[in-house]
């Protein structure tokens, strides 16, 4: 038996690995194939709208659904063959933190802590302190809002030390400040060296928190890369404001590296558009826009913003599917 | 690997903190009494009527044969009445009153009646809500995600709610004594009882009939009483595994136990009904000789057709329990 884990491309061991995986519910297939790997520290992003197979992948992840074909490796461990091993290293909270209401919140963490050896009162201590629950951590759940359930459940997570971390749309039902703070945690966590894996449908939410995102639809995964190759520069707009818009559009169009987008040609957001009156909707190639400021401005063209903007979810995914013939 | 003693405090301290034992401690505190008051202005009214027991008694046993000469009885009732006929007058030879008014005699009838339907019903309260209480309020998610193998969670969840049935016959016979006491005297536990009648048709075979204190009858009764709540118990922990929700498997229970206890109570022809677990309950009938619901049952037979039960519904439970897929 090996402890080592699973050796990735790029030569580091990866902490969760996912190959082939298939699931057939009452003769209908959920998950055509899904194939990923996540790395020690980094922040991974599991991105795909409502009912594109997210949380049924996170579920094979932790042994709640077996697969009908292909495998799950954490910590070098298949999950469905030894869970006892491979869990042992996981936090997880799947869908909503659900903790038991009729007891308090340190109670709830006593009865996960006797669940595994090793973990005593000194940790569950340390896990109350980590996510600031000291306060009313000896109250009945069923008294706590929803934000303190979230924080309950990581608690619960975080008991056993794990390395990695799986948060199932986490920031659902938190308000500004608490998805602002559940952020700072989630890098804080990330720079002591543990890796997370965090699903959601919101391509805002995952741009700021991830490093690298696999992006799911239709249960099958259409790509998988850095946030950087796969959102920022693939899919992006560069929205223009200049004082002299006609001149601007006519020099513009002149050039090789810039498409210009009409009203309807792309899938930007409205409320956007609205907040950019006169903008100029172009894509660019990457590296391109230094060189392009250049030529606005010595042709007299002042200009007042240039902007990227991000595509919605659904046009990242027609883009994504465009090139592979998959639909 | 993980140890079960932890876990099996888990589950005792969940149900625990539900607040399912109080449920059913309060049950029992509030009908007891009732049954007891019942009780009281039954044996007042035989006082008045009679001068003695054995009055009462030879009165009991005219009613019984007058019966048997109506046209209008059934065939079957007919023989309930012969037999419990041959009964009463066992007792009366031997001069001993099987119904005197004191605690022990209220608690031994008491668990005698309770046994098919009663004690059952607060086994469902805890039993019916093991997996499917998990299931709704999601809490199994967060469970089956630690890295513990499921039918180690099973099997804990199994020992708390033996554990639960367990304390629930020994509170009833607690509080049985403890309530009715007060008003009939905590007398009468060396009183003798008649056990070991055995029936043959509609002739009782008194060879075998032996006289026991009441206190060791009392321990025989618990005995069976709690074999019967632990089939009952597994069979509600099957039903929980494969059903979602708790009401739902509350109701299942329910259903066949009541039907169980309304096919007995036919005197039923349909021999085949004998198989059915809940015509099996009553284990503590065969201890005082009453007639069992059909004709040819009896007590190894009524215990070997719940094992049976028992065996099949562990094999079910944790045969899926183990491989399910858990999807809401």
């Amino acid at each position: 038996m090996t402890t080592e884990g699973y050796r990735t491309d790029s030569g580091a061991a990866a902490v969760l690995s996912v190959e082939g995986l298939r699931k057939r519910i009452k003769g209908k297939w959920i998950i055509h194939d899904v194939s990923f790997d996540v790395r020690p520290g980094e922040i991974f992003g599991f991105l795909g709208p409502n009912g594109s197979g997210k949380t049924t992948t996170i579920r094979m992840l932790v042994d709640l659904i077996k697969p009908t074909a292909g495998k799950v490796m954490i910590g070098g461990y298949n999950v469905q063959k030894q869970p006892e091993q491979a869990l042992r290293h996981v936090g997880c909270i799947v869908e909503n933190p659900e903790v038991y209401p009729y007891m308090s919140g340190w109670e709830n963490l006593e009865h996960f802590a006797r669940m595994q050896p090793g973990i005593g009162e000194e940790r569950i201590r340390e896990v109350v302190e980590i996510v600031g629950m000291d306060q009313r951590i000896h109250d009945k759940v069923k008294t706590y809002s929803l934000g303190m359930r979230q924080r309950l459940g990581i608690a619960q997570a975080l008991l056993a030390r794990p390395e990695l971390l799986i948060l199932d749309e986490p920031t659902n039902g938190l308000d500004p400040k608490g998805i602002k703070e559940l952020r700072e945690f989630v890098r804080m966590l990330a720079a002591e060296g543990m890796s997370l894996f965090i699903s959601s449908h919101l391509l805002s939410e995952i741009q700021l928190m991830c490093d690298r995102v696999a992006i799911i639809n239709g249960g099958r995964v259409l790509a998988v890369g850095t946030v950087n190759e796969l959102i920022d520069e693939n899919a992006s707009y560069v929205l223009w404001q200049v004082d002299q818009r006609e001149q601007a559009v006519a020099l513009l169009s002149k050039l090789g590296e810039v498409t210009l987008l009409e009203q309807g040609d792309h899938g930007i957001d409205d409320a956007v558009m609205t907040a950019l009156p006169d903008a100029i909707v172009t894509t660019i190639t990457p590296g391109a826009i230094p060189g392009i400021v250049q030529k606005l401005v010595s042709s007299g063209i002042g200009i007042e913003a240039v902007q990227k903007v991000s595509p919605t979810l659904e046009e990242l995914f027609l883009k994504l599917t465009e090139g592979e013939g998959i639909v | 690997m993980s140890n079960l003693l932890p876990l099996i405090q888990n589950e005792t301290l969940k149900i625990w903190k539900k607040k399912r034992f109080f449920v059913i401690l309060l049950i029992l505190a509030i009908l007891i009494p009732i049954f007891t008051y019942a009780q009281m202005r039954m044996a007042e009214n035989n006082k008045d009527k009679f001068a003695d027991w054995r009055s009462q008694i030879i009165q009991q046993i005219a009613d019984y044969q007058n019966a048997l000469t109506s046209d209008r009885i059934p065939e079957e009732w007919k023989k309930y009445r012969r037999i419990m006929v041959q009964q009463l007058t066992y007792y009366l030879e031997n001069d001993v009153d099987p119904s005197a008014p004191n605690a022990v005699t209220f608690t031994r009838g008491f668990m005698n009646n309770a046994v098919t339907l009663f004690i059952p019903l607060l086994v469902l309260s805890i039993g019916s809500d093991l997996i499917s209480g998990e299931r709704s309020s999601g809490t199994i998610k967060m469970l089956l995600t630690r890295p513990v193998r499921r039918w180690k969670i099973l099997f804990a969840k199994l020992v708390a709610l033996i554990f639960y049935i367990s304390l629930t016959i020994i509170s009833t016979l607690i509080l049985c004594y403890a309530i009715s006491g007060i008003f009939f005297g905590y007398g009468g536990w060396n009183l003798p009882v008649f056990t070991g009648f055995v029936i043959n048709g509609a002739e009782v075979d008194s060879s075998g009939v032996h006289a026991v204190p009441h206190w060791l009858y009392i321990m025989m009764q618990a005995g069976l009483a709690w074999f019967s709540a632990v089939i009952v118990g597994l069979l509600s922990m099957m039903v929980s595994v494969l059903v979602r929700s708790t009401a739902a498997s509350i109701v299942t229970m329910m259903a066949t136990i009541i039907a169980g206890t309304i096919l007995s109570n036919m005197a039923s022809a349909w021999d085949t009904a004998k198989y059915i677990f809940s015509v099996n309950l009553q284990l503590t009938g065969y201890l005082d000789g009453s007639p069992p619901p059909i004709e040819g049952m009896t007590m190894l037979f009524s215990i070997g057709v719940l094992g049976v039960w028992g065996l099949i519904a562990l094999i079910i439970s944790f045969g899926v329990f183990t491989k399910q897929d858990i999807l809401n």
